[in-house]
């Protein structure tokens, strides 16, 4: 069976609640069977409000969403077979676990016998097996997570839906949360649309990320590459740590260009500056700067230290270096000694493809 | 540190215990000090006096005593023919010292509850004492009143006879103990109670039932609407809170008279004829419209208590999961408002069962219910003993709803808010 790659599609969709303003701008989104995809932003960038639109708790003001090919606009939301996991978990607090399963296998008449294999399964999947009998506000945080996820799952639905599922948790249940749904969706191959802020958890489990700001997609593509190669500043800002450095392109030839700062020039990867004269903002991420590296490199410039702090595994440097003096630095905290302190001046370098000419902010 | 029977010392060398004791006790000392002065004001003004209340209506020590040697000489008596002679004396003794006390007329009055007509033949009586000869008190009593040779009369004088008595109790539920000490119904023709209790608990019924079908809607759009329009329909609501119970029975009474203004607006729509006006006061209707409007917050409240806390994801959960809006309304919402429900039915029912004002205004002779009988007996017949024993019943079913519902729904789940 080959997979449809136009699963889930969002054909030029926009939404506006009041009328005047659009929280969702022309999305188009093409999501293939049995991908994790995760819709990370920050609040307001209307990541949760295409999730409802896919959901069917809000209509498209324009443009059209298909489900495996069926435009399902005009479908209302118990006829569209999709699983949900809610923010806030909505397990129904008067019902008992296995009820809460069988919920949307009743609601679907299937047999007696059918319902009790059918939730068997489901809970062993997210290890709740003798659960059954317990109410929701008698489990854990965690717990009830388990349980909205089986509930979501156990009706077999092609997509499910996931609304900031681990929002409520703490960091480390919310880690071993992350792995366990990404084993879950690896072992069954349901298509999931998750919505985070979180940028760890998209980056964790998501086979792709469709990076959200201001009711658009900015950029859409597999972790690696959306932390690698950001295609915008919005992106490169959001996700990880950067380094940034406001300026204007000098000079551009051979795939690299010259960017001129208030203080100094660098050499810069050019990504969204076309010709001299452009302003740009230059990113780099923290751990691509290196200290005294053994191999010159491109750009070479002295820094001087103005605040170190010790985080276990590695040690956070900032630095003044071309008149930015938040210039992060990420040194691992290896056997090699570094002479890192308060007001040192040390050389710093790193390469130009990995200084990347962006937009302007 | 060896042993551990040795006791912890404080630093003034006390036992731990001794002094966490001592600390403790001088806390429940002012914790109670703090709440004595309303502990006092709530005995004084409220358990004094409802006791008091309510044992006047098995309380009949004042005949009793008034009548000590009637009812003596009165034992012997079977009460089928009339008494003999020594009654009749001892009665007269009895009476005189009442009038010379000036205390007959409480007797009369209390006689009259028993046996109406009593007030009379005892005034009649005092008038014609004073030219009474000694000796032979039968002929001589009975030559005042025929009413005086008519056995009932006598038998009305042997029921008060013990210092407490369950007879209000009966009379509450149209019952008497006859002669024979057996307990029997009253004639039909005068069985006013038992209509007066089943329609009390029919209205409190269809009042709770339409309070709770009005009110279910507008709790949930108050808890659902956004806010800026959900407290204007919350003022709406808590509006007639705010003005007198009188004034809103009065403007029910504007509206469902027949010149009304409801009654106006069916004849202008063609529903009734002008000379054909449908009489919406003073009976049942004008009970149940004016009482159902007054107790609707009642229901209102622990409704919205109830739904505000309900998650909005919950029935967007029922439906993602594949029920109907109905069915995730049905299997989801509604289940989760059972304790405002409850609560709210509760409460509807307890205030209906017992209403007294709005029933007097708008119920008319069809429309009045059991607390007016009640206000009648305190304020027209001063039968106050009657009027406790029947609150005192009123007040026992209300507790026995309490209780049945504590066993079917459990009172630890009403939200009042």
């Amino acid at each position: 069976m080959s997979k449809n790659s136009e699963f889930v599609k969002f054909d030029k969709v926009d939404k506006s609640y009041d009328g005047k303003v659009l929280v969702v701008k022309d999305l188009n989104l093409d999501i293939s069977e049995g991908e994790f995809i995760t819709m990370l932003g920050p609040s307001g960038s209307g990541k949760t409000t295409c999730l409802m639109m896919l959901a069917g708790f809000e209509t498209p003001t324009n443009g059209e969403i298909y489900l495996d090919s069926n435009p399902i606009s005009n479908i209302p939301p118990h006829k569209r077979g999709i699983g949900m996991v809610f923010q806030n978990y909505a397990l129904f607090p008067h019902m008992t676990v296995y009820e809460n399963l069988a919920f949307p296998l009743r609601v679907r008449k299937i047999a007696k016998d059918e319902i009790d294999k059918k939730v068997d399964k489901a809970l062993s999947m997210v290890s709740l097996t003798g659960f059954e009998n317990r109410m929701p506000g008698q489990l854990s945080g965690g717990q009830q997570q388990r349980v909205a996820v089986a509930r979501a799952l156990v009706f077999d639905p092609a997509v499910v839906l996931m609304d900031e599922p681990l929002g409520a948790l703490d960091k480390n249940l919310r880690e071993s949360m992350q792995y366990e749904i990404k084993h879950i969706h690896e072992s069954i191959g349901v298509t999931v649309v998750y919505v985070t802020h979180d940028q760890s958890e998209a980056l964790t489990m998501s086979n792709r990320i469709a990076v959200f700001n201001d009711g658009k997609v900015q950029q859409l593509s597999s972790p690696d590459k959306l932390y690698e190669e950001p295609v915008n500043s919005f992106v490169a800002e959001f996700i990880g740590e950067n380094n940034t450095f406001q300026g204007e392109v000098s000079d551009i030839s051979n795939g690299k260009c010259k960017v001129k700062l208030k203080e100094g020039e660098i050499i810069a990867n050019p990504i969204n500056v076309k010709s001299k004269g452009d302003k740009t903002t230059v990113s780099i991420r923290p751990e691509r700067a290196l200290i005294n590296p053994s191999k010159k490199l491109d750009n070479n410039y002295k820094g001087k230290i103005e605040e170190v702090i010790y985080h276990g595994d590695h040690t956070r440097v900032r630095l003044n270096v071309l008149g930015n003096s938040e210039f992060i630095l990420k040194v691992p905290n290896s056997s090699q000694n570094l002479d890192l302190k308060l007001g040192n001046n040390i050389d710093i370098s790193w390469n130009s493809a990995d200084a990347r000419a962006l937009d302007p902010k | 540190m060896s042993s551990k029977s040795q006791k912890i010392l404080t630093t003034d060398g006390i036992p731990l215990e001794e002094s966490l004791k001592k600390a403790e006790r001088k806390n429940k000392i002012k914790a109670f000090l703090l709440v004595a002065p309303l502990l006092l004001f709530l005995i004084i003004t409220y358990v004094f006096p409802i006791g008091d209340m309510l044992f006047r209506s098995v309380d009949d020590r004042m005949v009793t005593n008034m009548l000590p040697k009637t009812f003596k000489a009165m034992e012997e008596w079977d009460g089928k023919e009339l008494p003999e002679e020594e009654v009749f004396a001892a009665f007269y003794l009895d009476y005189k010292k009442l009038v010379e006390e000036k205390t007959f007329g409480k007797l009369a009055t209390q006689l009259n509850f028993e046996k109406n007509g009593f007030k009379s033949i005892l005034k009649k009586l005092k008038r014609k004492m004073k030219k009474f000869e000694e000796g032979n008190y039968k002929e001589q009593i009975m030559g005042v009143h025929k009413r005086w040779a008519n056995v009932e009369y006598w038998r009305a004088l042997k029921r008060r006879t013990p210092s407490y008595s369950y007879s209000k109790y009966l009379k509450g539920v149209d019952m008497y103990e006859n002669e024979d000490g057996k307990i029997v119904q009253v004639p039909e023709d005068r069985r006013v109670h038992k209509i007066l209790w089943v329609r009390t608990i029919e209205v409190a019924f269809f009042v709770t039932v339409l309070c709770f079908l009005m009110a279910y809607p507008i709790a949930h759009l108050l808890a659902t609407l956004p806010m800026k329009y959900s407290n204007l329909l919350m003022i709406c609501v808590l509006l007639p809170f705010w003005t007198s119970l009188l004034v809103r029975t009065a403007s029910w009474m504007i509206l469902l008279q027949q010149q009304g203004i409801v009654n106006d607006f069916f004849v202008w729509v063609g529903l009734v004829t002008d000379d054909n006006r449908p009489e919406m006061m003073y009976n049942k209707t004008g009970t149940y419209v004016a009482m159902t409007q007054i107790l609707l917050p009642f229901m209102v409240l622990p409704l919205y208590s109830v739904m505000k806390t309900i998650s909005p994801s919950l029935m967007r959960a029922g439906k993602s999961l594949g029920g109907t809006p109905f069915v995730a309304f049905w299997k989801v919402y509604f289940p989760l408002t059972i304790p405002g429900i409850g609560a709210g039915c509760l409460l509807v029912f307890i205030l209906a069962i017992g209403y007294y004002i709005t029933p007097a205004l708008v119920g008319g002779a069809s429309g009045t219910l059991i607390s007016n009988q009640i206000a009648y007996h305190m304020k027209s017949t001063l039968d106050w003993s009657f009027a406790s024993a029947m609150g005192l019943m009123l007040l026992t079913g209300v507790l026995a709803i309490y209780w049945i519902y504590n066993k079917l729904v459990g009172v630890d789940n009403i939200k009042l808010g």
